[in-house]
C-alpha cells in the first residue's frame, strides 16, 4: 500500500465508524418510537371510556 | 448539522489545504484526524470520572447513565485512536505495533482497563450497587490518563516527537490552524454523540418504567 492509500484508509475508517455508530442510534431511534407507540395504545385502552352528559343523566333517571 | 459541517471543513483543510509535511510526507495528514481523536478519547475517559465521582459524591443516579455514556464515548474514540495510530505507524515506519514504546502500552492498557469497564457493569444487577461499583471503577482508570499522556511527552522515541512545547507550536500557522479546527470537530462530533447516546438512554429507562407503570 502507498501512504496516500494509509492516509485514505485512516479518514475511511473514522466514516465507516461514525456512520455505524449513527446507524445503531438510528435503528434505537425507530425502537424507542415503536415502544412509544404501543405504550399509548395500552394507555389508551387502559383509560375509562368518556360518557356524555345525556348517557349519565339517563343511567340516573333509571336508577330512581 | 453543524458538527458534520465542522468535521467537512476539517478534512478540507487537513487533506487539501494544509501543506505536505517535508519529513513524513503524506501520511502526516493522518496527524490532524488521529491526535483530536486521541484527546477526545483522554477527555470522554475524564468526564467518565468526573461524572462518577459526583455520584459517589451527591448520590444522584442521573451520573451513573452520564458516566456510563462517558465511558462509551471513551472506548469508541479510544479504539479508533488505536486503528488511525496503528495505521499511521505503518505509513511512516513500516511497523503496526511496538511493545517497546511505552506510551503505546499505557494507551492500550487504559483503554483495556475501560473495555472491563463494561464486563463488570454488565455482571451486576441493575441498582446503587451496579452505579457504585462501576463509579469507583471508573474513578481507579482517570489515574491512568495523565500518565499515559505524560508518557507521550517525556518519552524521546521517535513514534510520537512533541510539537507542543513551552515555545508554543512547532508547525506553520495553515497546519496549527487545520489541527484546531480538527480538534473542534472531533469534540464537537463527540458531544453531539454523547448528547444522543444520552438521550436515547434516558428514553429507554423511562419507557421500560411507564411499561411497568401500565402492566
Amino acid at each position: 500500500m502507498s501512504q496516500g492509500q494509509y492516509v485514505a484508509a485512516v479518514y475511511g475508517v473514522v466514516l465507516v465508524v461514525v456512520l455505524a455508530y449513527v446507524a445503531i442510534i438510528a435503528a434505537k431511534l425507530v425502537r424507542l418510537q415503536r415502544e412509544t407507540t404501543e405504550l399509548l395504545e395500552l394507555a389508551r385502552r387502559r383509560q375509562p371510556p368518556v360518557r356524555s352528559a345525556e348517557a349519565m343523566a339517563q343511567e340516573a333517571a333509571g336508577e330512581t | 448539522m453543524l458538527a458534520a459541517g465542522l468535521m467537512g471543513l476539517a478534512v478540507l483543510l487537513a487533506l487539501v489545504i494544509a501543506p505536505e509535511d517535508a519529513d513524513q510526507g503524506i501520511s502526516q495528514r493522518i496527524f490532524y484526524i488521529h491526535v483530536p481523536i486521541a484527546l477526545t478519547a483522554y477527555f470522554c475517559f475524564g468526564l467518565g470520572a468526573w461524572k462518577a465521582l459526583l455520584l459517589l459524591w451527591r448520590g444522584d443516579e442521573r451520573y451513573d447513565l452520564e458516566s456510563y455514556v462517558a465511558v462509551h464515548q471513551g472506548t469508541i474514540f479510544g479504539s479508533l485512536t488505536l486503528i488511525t495510530g496503528s495505521l499511521w505507524a505503518k505509513a511512516s515506519w513500516g511497523v503496526w505495533w511496538t511493545w517497546s514504546s511505552n506510551q503505546l502500552v499505557l494507551f492500550l492498557v487504559l483503554f483495556l482497563f475501560y473495555c472491563a469497564y463494561f464486563m463488570l457493569r454488565f455482571s451486576l444487577e441493575e441498582g446503587p450497587r451496579r452505579a457504585r461499583s462501576s463509579a469507583v471503577y471508573a474513578l481507579f482508570g482517570v489515574v491512568l490518563i495523565p500518565i499515559s499522556f505524560l508518557a507521550i511527552r517525556l518519552a524521546e522515541d521517535f513514534i510520537h516527537p512533541t510539537v507542543f512545547t513551552r515555545d508554543g507550536p512547532q508547525m506553520t500557522a495553515t497546519i496549527f490552524t487545520a489541527f484546531c479546527v480538527s480538534w473542534a470537530a472531533v469534540t464537537l462530533l463527540a458531544y453531539v454523540l454523547y448528547r444522543v447516546e444520552l438521550a436515547g438512554k434516558r428514553l429507554d429507562t423511562d419507557l421500560r418504567e411507564l411499561r411497568e407503570a401500565l402492566q
